[in-house]
């Protein structure tokens, strides 16, 4: 990877009020060096697809706590390969039941961090697993 | 070759993900972002381009949104430039201004683009004339730039914007303020926003009384029009005072004025860059430098002469 710094979307899909844990990570990830772009609270997937490829990010990362992950962050996918996207990196965050997990990475949610998650992990993961 | 056409002709026909990816080439100084901007450069120059500028937290974000919004409204393809500050200690930035356009996002005549300034002073991102001219291109027929929240001397706007907004609110100051040099020279238009906040009535009497006494200047007088942007109020006068703009400075010659100067002003700072870059390697590639540095700081040279010195081995006179 060059030097060129890595733009990360932070999201908040779905009606869900609570966004400390987004603004830690977009806060870790700025102090980490890189332009994170926050979307603010109740996103629909359509607006975190069309937010993802007119800032033509790297990363894609979306937090929930509402429990609708498996509806929310699949359709964000799904989107995202109907634009034909497929080298930006997409993770999850929130409460996430470890059963959900695996569903949830067939779907092309390539990381899930759950609560306790440090942010070093967080910055690792994305700067050792970018796609382009 | 034929790529590079292929680019041009997708950037033209509206196709977001390569716009995209092109101002992310721009940004990055990426070697391809030199040939599709010269390619480009012939397609440019029909969009009006509106700088929206003021201290932070003043509403510069929301009203963008809400401006946009009326331009689609008139049936007018949207372009929006947001930078923000990124820092100096880690080159990282979190880039908010998304946040008050979420409705707008996926409206497909609006094209939203964050910045960080990456370094640059002047409450602009060091590309942000780049991200412009591909947007213009585009399609999109007014290009709002959102400046970082500025102090008083971020003027850089004016070098790339058609028409300045200067986005004022009430309690940040006394009539002083409004006397000082530096940003509040540079609007066409003032908007005084919160202007259903205690202080609008004074902050209104303040900023006309500085424009009585702006003396001769070409164009308009600057407008002081109040807006609530959070509600849209005044939004659709701000948009009309726009257009008269855009058209009276037409019709005297000062649009065309300004963009014969602006270019100019573009030229200028691209050879300031290259001779920047070319300043880094001299110094960087000096050996000497740290040396000159322990005399320097033991005053057995000057800055003045170690100036001289390696401004004659740069061939600077």
């Amino acid at each position: 990877m060059s030097d060129r710094t890595i733009r990360v979307l932070i999201a908040k899909p779905g009606l869900d009020g609570h966004d400390r844990g987004a603004k830690v990570i977009a806060r870790a990830l700025r102090d980490a060096g890189m332009e994170v772009i926050y979307t603010g609270l109740r996103q629909t997937p359509e607006q975190i697809v069309a937010a993802a490829v007119q800032e033509d990010v790297d990363v894609l990362g979306m937090s929930i706590l509402s429990g609708a992950h498996n509806t929310l962050f699949p359709k964000v996918t799904a989107l995202l390969k109907e634009q034909g996207v497929d080298d930006v990196l997409v993770f999850g965050g929130g409460v996430i039941p470890d059963e959900d997990i695996p569903f949830l990475k067939g779907h092309g949610i390539e990381a899930i961090f759950t609560p306790g998650t440090s942010t070093e992990d967080v910055i690792a993961y994305i700067q050792n697993n970018l796609k382009r | 070759m034929r790529e590079l056409g292929l680019t041009i002709d997708k950037i033209i026909a509206g196709d977001v993900r390569t716009a995209s990816r092109v101002i992310s080439f721009a940004e990055n100084e990426d070697a391809r972002a030199a040939h599709i901007l010269k390619a480009l450069f012939a397609h440019t120059g029909r969009a009006k381009v509106i700088g929206i500028t003021g201290a932070p937290g003043s509403g510069k974000s929301t009203l963008t949104d809400k401006l946009a919004k009326e331009m689609r409204r008139r049936d007018k393809k949207v372009g929006i430039v947001a930078v923000d500050p990124t820092s100096p200690f880690t080159g990282g930035a979190i880039l908010g201004d998304r946040i008050r356009m979420s409705s707008l996002a996926t409206d497909p005549g609006v094209f939203i683009r964050s910045m960080g300034t990456r370094g640059q002073l002047g409450g602009l991102a060091k590309n942000t004339m780049s991200a412009v001219r591909i947007l213009d291109a585009f399609g999109c027929d007014y290009i709002f730039i959102e400046t970082v929240g500025v102090g008083q001397s971020e003027v850089d706007i004016i070098k790339l914007a058609d028409l300045v907004l200067i986005v004022n609110v009430p309690g940040l100051g006394d009539d002083i303020q409004a006397i000082k040099a530096g940003l509040m020279e540079i609007g066409d238009i003032m908007v005084v926003n919160k202007a259903d906040k205690e202080g609008a009535d004074r902050l209104v009497i303040e900023l006309e009384t500085m424009l009585d006494f702006r003396g001769e200047q070409e164009g308009l007088r600057p407008p002081v029009l109040r807006t609530i942007a959070q509600d849209g109020e005044g939004v659709p006068t701000l948009c009309d005072q726009i257009d008269i703009h855009f058209e009276h400075n037409q019709k005297i010659g000062l649009l065309e004025k300004r963009r014969r100067r602006n270019l100019r002003l573009e030229v200028e700072n691209l050879l300031l860059d290259r001779f920047t870059r070319r300043m880094r390697q001299v110094i960087t590639a000096a050996d000497e430098m740290d040396n000159l540095t322990e005399s320097l700081y033991n005053r057995e040279t000057d800055p003045y002469t170690v100036a001289e010195t390696l401004g004659e081995s740069m061939k600077l006179p």
